[in-house]
């Protein structure tokens, strides 16, 4: 493989930080969770791009570990996004403003 | 040019370009449907990173099984309902980009100092995984990290356990027994009525 690996953490750090972005911007709650599933795709391909530059397959352990965390939070956070809509009627995070019911 | 590099140059600006769909679209599907191609690219990126095993577990759990919930949680909802109009402070965006644009620069500032722009991978790799990448990803997984692959599997199961208990309606269960107890009472309210937490 010739490519050098900083591409690929640069590519890494442009996906982050344009997650960030729509961290930020958004209001919509399935838009900011998107967005954070572009980070943590970003931080896996960080992770898969260290175990190539070392040749230590740790990495890409720690990245699928890292995917089945990303699997429990993406089901959890839209059950509880389902039930914040159920409550408020919009998924508008600056509505929710409540953290019991 | 080698093969990877043109691989490389065709699905990065390919991954980045979904990425800023995904921001600057207006539909919630189009946004689902933006970070699906993104994440392909980055599948093919895990490709040309000789982790083969990753690239399928990436189709499979993030375009595949993630990316299915979100489409379903947003046409359970209602595609148009979910829309929010609120504004947001005026200054937001622009101090969101700004920041985003110093990061990826802090970014590119540290990896030039960390390990140079043209630092190749270097060979023996395949060397490691005689027998193919999900082998050897395997033989460490069930070797060195046999506890953690364990609690994940807790894990899973609460968070499994943790989605029902949030996404149920709060119904409450009506025994047989409760029911022609209820028929002959001439019951106030109907069974199924919301109750208290």
């Amino acid at each position: 493989m010739r490519t050098p690996i900083a591409y690929f953490l640069l590519l890494a750090g442009i996906l982050f930080a344009m997650g960030t972005v729509g961290v930020l911007v958004n209001r919509n709650a399935l838009r900011i969770f998107m967005s954070v599933e572009l980070q943590l795709n970003a931080v896996n391909l960080t992770l898969v791009s260290f175990a190539r530059l070392h040749n230590d397959l740790g990495g890409q352990v720690l990245a699928f570990f890292s995917m089945v965390v990303a699997a429990a939070e993406v089901v959890v956070g839209l059950a509880i996004i389902v039930s914040i809509y159920r409550r408020q009627r919009t998924i508008d995070v600056d509505v929710a403003r409540e953290m019991r019911w | 040019m080698p093969l990877d590099d043109v691989v490389f140059w065709v699905f990065a600006p390919i991954a980045i370009a979904a990425a800023v769909g995904m921001l600057v679209t207006r539909s919630v599907v189009y946004a689902a449907l933006f970070l699906v191609v993104n994440f392909g690219c980055i599948a093919v990126m895990y490709l040309v990173l000789d982790a083969a095993f990753l690239f399928a577990v990436q189709i499979i759990v993030y375009t595949g099984a993630i990316m299915v919930l979100f489409l379903f949680v947003i046409m359970l909802l209602g595609v148009d309902r979910i829309e929010v109009r609120s504004e947001g402070l005026w200054l937001q965006r622009p101090i969101a980009i700004v920041l985003a644009v110093g990061f990826v620069l802090e970014v590119a500032a540290a990896v030039r100092a960390g390990i140079g722009f043209s630092t190749h991978a270097p060979d023996g790799f395949d060397l490691l995984q005689p027998a193919g990448n999900a082998q050897a990803v395997a033989e460490v997984l069930f070797h060195n990290y046999f506890f953690p692959f364990e609690a994940t599997s807790i894990l899973l199961i609460v968070a499994a356990i943790a989605a029902m208990v949030l996404a149920q309606r709060k119904v409450r269960a009506v025994t047989q027994a409760e029911l022609g107890a209820e028929l002959e009472d001439e019951p106030q309210d109907e069974p199924g009525v919301e109750v208290a937490p």
